[in-house]
């Protein structure tokens, strides 16, 4: 454990630390950031609780909030007091800009060195970074985290895969830090390198920035070898570092001693009870530079309630089950793309690599699945193909609820990616009116 | 028994051509193709001269292939040939999964017959009957592993 004393702080002491530091962004970001003294006006609130409970009476922050106060409008403190910015990828519209004062540089340091020791690591490792280096927050975040940990630290960054092999090979890496489905191409392009992965000293795999499910935990640690770890973070919040599983394997411990989660039904916008799923809302209570209060993060969890054997006191929450903004409505079905990853990892003769096309034929939205087969599949008989698509199709329908077209494409046929995996892509305003 | 190979392809348009091409650009010679095929995908099904070396150029262009032991069996070039070479196998209760006829090149070449039967007493029946069975050798280098 990086920082036991914290990690580990009796319950009662943690909530009278969190309200106090509650109090404390609240003042700071009322006095210092116009968009928050306008909320706050508007909603009728002051800018001080008596209760943690009184917290869900606080106006929200959106994604939309940090768009419109691009680049610097929503900084709570003086541009001098930055020293760092990064960008959140703008995959639609605007990006948006968070800044970090020295403070938070080294808060951050702590949250991501937490993440790789409860992970497992320790100043022992040599920890290969391939998140992307640059505004995304994903390889430097990883980076300091490493050093301050004392990991034996290689800034590969994401991309050139064969290089990435060939690093983990020669530099005897122990710890990988990239998304999961990287790790996956970066398993496959040891297999053409004729490198046995599995052999490798590679212990540890710290993944995140992407919703992954447990089956592909499950076909990630066997194909590598190693111990797959879920990690959580965003950039408007922190970047990674927010909750991180621990050995357990079970639920992300969310460093509470610098952030508020909460649950909120997804319709009223309530906190739902611990255990209960629904959106993920933080309040950021440490940060200095780009505060957020109730910043909706459209991630779908909940709480798992009860104690880790770990002894951390932080609540876990549980795997990314989906974004809101994910989230497909098929013939008035909600369907997140990770349970139908989930599905396919649990077929023999399928990759899990898939992608979810929307289309539109006439006015009629239309969905099909994509699904590579596998390389190790005998192609011979057609019978046994039809077999597999139509046990793809059949388990698919059983577990979502809703049957789904499925085609059937050639290995290696879908993109695959050096960060977030593309798994939607939506064609419907290009095939409008065909 | 031969090497075939067999290749899942998507049906769209330019990959068998694609296939063809990389197998040409290797020096590799086919002596028999046959695509079988759905409504959204194929299998194609390769007899050639250097199976192994044919195997790894297609997973180096990314194709999925894998490779079937089949019977190639020598029938008489005449009506009714086939319908001999299947009717011993038929006595025998012996099943065929699929099959596909292409002829040897040359003066006095004769048709040969691949079969796919899921029944290892097939060669056994079909040499019974008088036919020749045709090893490796006869139709292809076997290339160095």
């Amino acid at each position: 454990m990086h920082q036991p004393e914290l990690e580990t702080m009796p319950v009662e002491q943690l909530r009278e630390l969190q309200l106090e530091r509650l109090n404390g962004l609240l003042g700071r970001v009322y006095g210092r950031v116009p968009l928050y003294r306008r909320k706050f006006d508007e909603a009728g609130v002051r800018p001080h609780v008596t209760s943690l409970a009184d917290l869900a009476e606080l106006p929200f922050t959106v994604k939309d909030d940090m768009r419109a106060s691009y680049p610097y409008g929503m900084f709570a403190v003086d541009r001098r007091q930055i020293v760092r910015a990064h960008a959140s990828s703008g995959t639609t519209g605007q990006i948006t800009v968070v800044g970090y004062t020295r403070n938070d540089i080294s808060n951050w340091a702590d949250m991501m060195a937490r993440t790789l020791a409860s992970a497992g690591a320790t100043a022992d490792d040599v920890v290969q970074v391939g998140y992307g280096y640059g505004l995304f927050t994903g390889g430097l975040g990883a980076h300091y985290g490493s050093e301050r940990l004392g990991c034996l630290t290689i800034p590969i960054s994401g991309g050139n895969t064969r290089r990435q092999v060939q690093v983990l090979k020669d530099f005897e890496v122990t710890v990988l830090a990239c998304t999961p489905s990287y790790s996956l191409l970066i398993a496959e392009t040891a297999e053409e390198m004729g490198i046995d992965i599995r052999s490798l000293p590679l212990r540890l795999g710290v993944f995140g920035a992407e919703p992954w499910s447990e089956n592909m935990r499950a076909q990630i640690e066997q194909r590598l070898a190693i111990r797959a770890i879920d990690i959580y973070g965003l950039s408007e919040v922190l970047g990674p570092g927010v909750a991180a599983e621990c050995s357990e394997q079970h639920g992300m411990h969310v460093n509470e001693d610098h952030f508020l989660i909460e649950i909120l039904d997804t319709e009223t916008l309530r906190p739902v009870p611990d255990g209960e799923y629904g959106e993920v809302v933080f309040t950021t209570i440490t940060k200095e530079g780009i505060p957020v209060v109730r910043y909706r993060t459209r991630d779908i969890s909940r709480i798992i309630p009860g104690d880790c054997a770990c002894g951390r006191t932080f609540r876990r929450m549980e795997r990314i089950t989906g974004r809101t903004d994910d989230m497909l409505i098929i013939r008035g079905v909600n369907v997140f793309p990770t349970q139908i990853e989930q599905v396919l990892a649990g077929i023999p003769g399928v990759a899990p690599h898939y992608q979810v096309i929307l289309g539109k034929h006439g006015s009629m939205d239309t969905v099909e699945v994509h699904v590579e087969v596998s390389p190790d599949l005998a192609f011979d008989e057609i019978r046994e193909l039809e077999e597999l698509h139509r046990t793809v199709r059949a388990e698919i329908a059983a577990a979502l609820a809703v049957s789904i077209d499925v085609r059937l494409v050639e290995p290696r046929s879908i993109e695959r990616s050096e960060g977030k995996a593309r798994r939607v892509i939506d064609l419907r305003s290009e095939q409008e009116g065909a | 028994m031969i090497d075939q190979l067999s290749v899942f392809l998507e049906n769209q348009p330019g990959r068998l051509a694609h296939l063809c091409r990389a197998l040409g650009d290797a020096r590799v010679n086919m002596r028999a193709l046959m695509v079988a095929d759905t409504q959204e995908f194929g299998v194609v099904r390769i007899i050639c001269d250097r199976p192994q070396t044919a195997r790894e150029v297609l997973e180096a262009a990314g194709f999925g292939v894998s490779v079937a032991d089949v019977i190639a069996v020598e029938t008489p070039d005449r009506p009714g040939g086939l319908a001999d070479v299947l009717e011993a196998l038929g006595e025998s209760g012996v099943n065929v999964e699929y099959a596909y006829c292409f002829l040897e090149p040359g003066e006095g070449g004769s048709a040969v017959d691949v079969l796919k039967v899921d029944d290892a007493r097939a060669q056994e029946v079909l040499e019974a009957a008088g036919y020749r069975v045709l090893g490796p050798a006869e139709l292809y280098e076997p290339d160095r592993a």
